[in-house]
């Protein structure tokens, strides 16, 4: 039987502001345990929170740049839950009336386009960090965490495969990126992801029942515990077995998702109004006052760079999935770099060196003007590609001017024909069977002496030039 | 002290996640139960019986209320003409680690110690 797959994703992004949401204490990732804290996010008795004005500015930034609805009365809930992590027994949340609803984001799969509808994104605390001691009959608690502005971004069940939540995540971890909310790292904890996943037959309009994915804390672990989940219902029901409404984890050692717990009817959290919080009005001008903050979007830069720059789809794409690389790009076209030649380093060289050495463009020494200088290095003839890939070795590990460094390695093109063509005949001399093949009819010899001069020349010969000259130079003997 | 708050969960309970239950059901012993197991209270069955007729005739007290004409009133979460009260994002020092630990019953590494999780 075919089936159909139907993901819905719980997005934690953490926000970037100085101070906690509901005091003052720091928000500063990796701190010693336990020295951002304060009675109020160690939810001691009689403190009174107070909610953080540029918490609830970013969470409407990401609820604007989501496309969602912005409430105009907004409140808080208690969420009640006992478990460790929260000393005060409950978080602070928001349940009926949230920052913003009823969005969407576009997504590309393949080449095809979709829209993803996102139900709600509200605000709320995070907890604070278990740390399970192994083999001791106790854990350890650090709230250092606790308190830290999280925006709860929840999506439609609109996705049908994990290639297309993959894309979804992407997406929204860029347009995080764009808005500066937050660091949106994975592996520091800044941008979480829950899944639920269901299948049915093909065609069919009920949903299935639905088992909730966690601990998918890498970009790859989303979309390996999605197809494997995918995979484990479809053989279960396949077995004549049915699916439990239960929580799984991704464990990435056994490649496959593990179960966490079943759940019995719904979570019984007993939501009510934070009596310590008043109702939060979000009056138009305030709306528009961030509103104007937002930047030019990934899906807007994307299209400028293919309508004015004219790059292809692809490169656009890719340029713009990571503000980083993008904010470097448009330096780039500041300096005046041809788009293209610009687009195919960043998209090349420059992040094939960020991703073996895992940094990201700020944390090398190459500036967009070097970057740029290089380029016109090559447009003008001065350095051959070949050389330029060792310029800008240099220019990425040390920084420079590609013209010093050009300069002071003696690696100037040699493009005098006269000094070539002494060279070329050198190579002619020393290979009479390679000549002998070129005029039996055999073009790849050319390849091997072209090469043989390039060697001579360490790599400076201009080869067109040294290409035009070896034929000359055969066809005269 | 256990009775208020099991009582003002037991409000919470039934009046704010069970909408549709009003206050009109009646406290059995399992939801006593139920309750006290979500807030970690261990009561023998004596308590339960006990703490089920008194919250019953609490509620039964309180349902004095449903004697108001509220259709037109919206749920009031406040009492206070306060709204929009907010701070600037601006860090200011914590407390001292010393003083963090206080009030805990049991401290390690800077960290507080609590029984064993299990996953």
């Amino acid at each position: 039987m075919a089936y159909e797959t139907i993901i819905g994703l719980e997005v934690h992004v953490e926000l970037k502001t100085n101070s906690k949401i509901f005091c003052g204490c720091s928000t500063e990732f990796g701190a010693p345990p336990n020295t951002h804290t304060c009675p109020v996010c160690l939810g001691h008795p009689g403190v009174l929170p107070v909610l953080n004005e540029r918490a609830v500015e970013y969470a409407m930034k990401a609820a604007m740049a989501l496309n969602c609805e912005i409430a105009t009365v907004t409140e808080f809930d208690r969420k009640n839950y006992f478990y460790p992590d929260n000393p005060k027994a409950y978080q602070i949340s928001q349940l009926d009336k949230p920052i913003g609803e009823h969005g969407w984001i576009d997504i590309e799969v393949e080449g095809k386009k979709k829209r993803i509808g996102i139900t709600r994104l509200h605000l709320e605390e995070d907890a604070g960090k278990l740390t399970h001691v192994d083999g001791a009959d106790y854990s350890l608690v650090d709230f250092n965490r606790a308190g830290t502005p999280l925006i709860e971004i929840v999506s439609e069940p609109d996705l049908r495969s994990p290639e297309e939540a993959y894309a979804y995540l992407e997406k929204l971890k860029a347009i995080m990126q764009y808005i500066e909310v937050s660091d949106v790292k994975m592996e520091e904890g800044s941008l979480r992801c829950d899944a639920n996943v269901s299948i049915r037959p093909l065609g069919q309009k009920e949903f299935g029942t639905k088992t909730e994915l966690k601990n998918l804390n890498s970009f790859a672990f989303v979309q390996k515990g999605l197809a494997y989940e995918e995979e484990r219902q479809e053989r279960e029901l396949e077995a004549g077995g049915r699916i439990l409404q239960e929580t799984r984890r991704w464990d990435d050692q056994g490649k496959k998702t593990i179960l966490m717990r079943i759940k019995e009817g719904s979570d019984d959290y007993r939501y009510f109004p934070d009596p310590d919080l008043v109702d939060l009005t979000i009056e138009e001008e305030w709306k528009e006052k961030v509103r104007a903050e937002i930047p030019e979007l990934p899906d807007a830069r994307k299209e400028r760079y293919v309508k004015d720059l004219g790059l292809p789809e692809y490169d656009a794409v890719v340029l713009t999935q990571q503000k980083s690389l993008s904010d470097f790009f448009e330096e780039c076209l500041q300096h005046e770099a041809p788009p293209k030649q610009a687009s195919n380093w960043i998209m090349g060289e420059v992040s094939r060196y960020l991703n073996a050495n895992n940094k990201e463009i700020q944390d090398v020494p190459l500036t967009s003007e070097g970057l740029v200088k290089l380029i016109e290095l090559i447009e003008k003839g001065t350095i051959s590609s070949k050389i330029a890939k060792d310029v800008f070795a240099e220019l990425i590990e040390n920084g420079g001017d590609p013209e010093q460094i050009v300069k002071d390695k003696g690696l100037v093109q040699i493009s005098d024909e006269g000094e070539l063509r002494q060279m070329v005949n050198e190579v002619i001399d020393n290979n009479e069977q390679s000549v002998e093949d070129y005029k039996n009819g055999k073009g790849k010899a050319i390849g091997f002496l072209v090469g043989q001069v390039m060697k001579a020349s360490k790599g400076k010969a201009n080869p067109q030039l040294v290409n035009k000259i070896i034929v000359e130079e055969i066809n005269k003997r | 002290m256990v009775l208020s708050y099991l009582l003002i969960i037991t409000l919470w309970n039934i009046q704010i996640t069970d909408r549709e239950v009003k206050l009109m059901e009646r406290i059995t012993k399992e939801r006593v139960k139920h309750i006290a197991h979500l807030s970690r209270l261990e009561l023998s069955e004596k308590e339960v019986e006990k703490f089920a007729k008194q919250l019953d005739e609490i509620i039964d007290y309180a349902e004095q209320l449903n004697e108001l004409d509220t259709e037109r009133i919206v749920p009031t979460a406040h009492v206070l003409e306060v709204k929009n009260v907010i701070r600037e994002d601006k860090a200011r020092p914590s407390i001292k680690r010393e003083d963090t630990f206080k009030n805990a019953p049991d401290h390690e590494d800077g960290q507080f110690k609590v029984p064993r999780i299990i996953e």
